[in-house]
């Protein structure tokens, strides 16, 4: 569970100082869905680092499970980004040089998970994202929303808590996009992940069940009710947990 | 995981890995370069001792120069072809000690006695100037020449130097039918052959003077100048009018000699007009650390000396070999030096700007939870592994340089600061034809091929430095990344 509690954050760029966000306070229930929106420059990504661990707020706390992730130290706030928290972005921030396994990988990487592990752990996370045949192909040769799904499978092959995305599909077509969404949804319901995005686009906005709009780096929350699932069909989940790659290699064979 | 992104990540990115191995290569391959040429130097200036020197010498012993009178015999004269009109052929020798300055044979044991000193050989060495042939001719073809100067014939009969000649009387023009061959001779102490000019030879083929011979009329001649003359053991030759019979031929150790003939001590001495008379005395010391010790005793005692030990010649060596040096210690090691920055620079400028374009790749990294220390360990070692590469690389075109020197080996001449009254005028017109007839032969000219050995050091440094490259140009990128947030994750800019 994430509590923030008078989160403000201060960036200061030569003499002037700029509040990226004033007080926040938000509560996060475990398994929740929250979708971040509002305008370019409102504080959205720099609530998202505060979340993520990415960075520490100027005054104020917040907590994972009773963890101050603004006072816990460096090693510390690493170790937990390793273990907890699964990240996609928006660009995706692949590694170029790495192939796709290799990318999923590196998230394995920082909790010393033996090499002939890692790699067995990074295929099957490829493979329930559908990309069980692009194990060895770098990320140039991939579409976008291959690419993204590499993003996914990295974010998750760690079994993550929390799972954050910063506009993961700012960077993809209309079509892509419905097929990530309904990736993320299905994985979320999946895994009862504690699932934060950021995004632009306002359909997914409106349709999330728990919307916070950020302005000028002050936070509304707005209930929508339901935490149905949007983009995915209803069948088919449940009580497969890690096995259940089929379904997800089906999303991943729509749209390109 | 460090291995494959390491490779990975070089075998995507060559072009930037290899500008980077290049800069560093370049600059390694230049302080190899100069290291051997230099170490080739070296070598030269050691030849051109030891070709003085025996071995065993440390020091020789000459008498103290004096300003040379007017009119001493300073170049040889020839008296054969001024006087004679006629045109018949003429043949004549002409004998000067080196240098024209020489010592008494009692100062060899004087110098033997001295402190320190543990043995002391006195040798003369003469010049040979051999001029045969008739003249008389010449010279009135090449006057008509350039009596008709204004003619449209050129290149007349004569044809000698391109300096044209203006009418001037001509004695060594074009002359055509005479011959100028000049050598050098050295009378050597046959009782103590170990030190002295014959030390720093071999005897490859015939016997070498036994200690008998004092004043027998028997030469051992160098295998250059008997292969120039077809010298055999048992030929005989005349040396103003002596008759003498090679006994031996003797091989220099290093290629450079400057002596020819070699003949027993008292025969040089009549052949030169200097009974008892030596031009140089060869020391050796008991200890070879108190060389400067002996040289101090020795000038002391005996007054009106010169003693020269070899640091003192190497500091007289002049001539191309020495200005190469100069360039090669001075100019060449700082050139290497300004390169060698200059690529170390080069490299971590690159490093660390190749690192400024991987922010987002090391700020995800750090996202994902990887350690600063592993994020810094992966730039490290890809700068290591370029620094290696130049390395290599640097090695390889320096030695590839280095032996390009040794198979042109360009000619050095040495000179050596000469004992005989100031190196007036050099004879004759530069490379015209035999002008001024035995003048040079008289200054310790060497000509010396230049080597460029490599040796296992400058290969240690170079790796040395490639290490440095390595490290200089990782530090710099590691420094960067380990500044880099994750938070720099999310830039949207890539």
């Amino acid at each position: 569970m994430y509590k923030l509690t008078g989160v403000t954050k201060r960036y200061t760029r030569g003499k002037e100082t700029v509040e990226a966000l004033r007080g926040v306070d938000l509560t996060i229930a475990d398994g929740d869905q929250l979708v971040i929106q509002g305008p370019t420059g409102g504080g959205k990504s720099t609530l998202l680092q505060m979340i993520g661990g990415l960075d520490r707020p100027s005054e104020g706390s917040v907590e994972l499970d009773d963890v101050n992730l603004a006072t816990i130290s460096e090693a510390k706030l690493t170790r937990l980004r390793a273990e907890k928290i699964g990240i996609i972005f928006q660009s995706f921030n692949l590694i170029p040089t790495l192939t796709a396994q290799e990318n999923v990988e590196t998230a394995l990487v920082p909790l010393g998970v033996k090499p002939a592990e890692r790699r067995e752990r990074a295929a099957e996370a490829l493979t329930s994202v559908g990309l069980g045949d692009r194990l060895k192909h770098a990320p140039s040769e991939l579409s976008g929303g291959q690419q993204q799904r590499v993003a996914i499978a990295r974010a998750l092959v760690k079994k993550p808590k929390v799972l954050l995305a910063d506009e993961p599909t700012g960077n993809l077509d209309e079509g892509t996009r419905d097929d990530i969404m309904g990736l993320l949804e299905g994985l979320w319901h999946e895994y009862g992940l504690t699932f934060i995005m950021v995004t632009h686009d306002s359909s997914i906005a409106r349709r999330a069940p728990r919307l916070a709009t950020i302005k000028a780096g002050q936070i509304t929350l707005t209930e929508q009710g339901g935490g149905q699932r949007q983009f995915a069909p209803q069948q088919g989940h449940g009580d497969q947990s890690y096995g259940g790659q089929q379904q997800y290699a089906q999303y991943g064979n729509q749209g390109y | 995981m460090f291995g494959i992104y390491l490779k990975r990540e070089l075998s995507r990115r060559k072009k930037a890995a290899l500008v980077i191995a290049m800069g560093l290569a370049l600059g390694i391959a230049l302080v190899i370069t100069v290291n051997s040429v230099s170490a080739g130097m070296n070598q030269a200036q050691d030849k051109v001792l030891k070709s003085l020197y025996g071995l065993g010498t440390d020091m020789t012993v000459t008498k103290a120069q004096s300003a040379p009178k007017a009119g001493s015999s300073q170049g040889p004269s020839f008296k054969f072809g001024a006087t004679s009109s006629s045109s018949s052929s003429q043949s004549s020798d002409r004998v000067n000690t080196q240098g024209g300055q020489v010592l008494a044979s009692s100062l060899v044991t004087k110098v033997g006695s001295q402190k320190g000193v543990s043995a002391a050989v006195g040798a003369l060495t003469l010049n040979v100037t051999k001029v045969d042939g008739s003249f008389t001719q010449g010279k009135a073809k090449s006057s008509t020449a350039s009596g008709s100067s204004g003619s449209s014939q050129q290149g007349g009969p004569g044809g000698g130097g391109g300096t044209s000649s203006t009418g001037a009387p001509q004695v060594q023009g074009g002359g055509a039918n005479f011959n100028v061959n000049s050598y050098s001779v050295a009378g050597i102490d046959v009782t103590n052959q170990t030190l002295g000019p014959l030390s720093t030879s071999k005897i490859t083929t015939g016997k070498t003077f036994t200690t008998a011979q004092t004043n027998a009329k028997v030469a051992v001649v160098s295998k250059s100048y008997a292969k120039s003359k077809k010298y055999k053991v048992g030929s005989t030759f005349s040396i103003s009018g002596t008759k003498f019979t090679v006994i031996g031929i003797a091989t220099p150790n290093s290629s450079e000699s400057t002596i020819d003939v070699y003949l027993p001590l008292k025969q040089a001495q009549t052949l030169g007009d200097s009974k008892n008379k030596v031009t140089t005395i060869y020391v050796k010391a008991t200890d070879s650390k108190q060389i400067s010790a002996v040289k101090t005793t020795i000038q002391k005692n005996i007054s009106g000396t010169t003693v020269t030990t070899s640091a003192d010649l190497a500091s007289t060596v002049s001539g191309s070999l020495s200005t190469a040096s100069n360039l090669a210690t001075s100019v060449g090691k700082w050139l290497s030096i300004a390169v060698l920055i200059a690529a170390f620079l080069v490299a971590a400028l690159l490093t660390s700007s190749a690192v400024s374009r991987r922010v987002r790749e090391f700020g995800t990294l750090k996202a994902l939870g990887w350690p600063s220390r592993k994020v810094t360990r992966q730039v490290v070692g890809e700068s290591m592994v370029n620094g290696l590469i130049g390395g290599g690389l640097g090695i390889a075109l320096g030695l590839a340089a280095a032996y390009a020197v040794t198979a042109i080996s360009p000619k050095l001449t040495a000179q050596l600061g000469s004992t005989s009254g100031g190196g007036g005028g050099m004879g004759g017109g530069p490379g015209g034809g035999q002008g001024g007839p035995g003048q040079q032969a008289s200054s310790n000219t060497l000509e010396i091929a230049l080597n460029a050995p490599v040796s296992l050091t400058t290969i240690a440094l170079a790796v040395g430095l490639a290490v440095t490259g390595g490290l200089i140009a990782g530090a710099m990128g590691g420094w960067r990344a380990s500044r880099m947030r994750p938070a720099d994750a999310l830039r949207s800019v890539s």
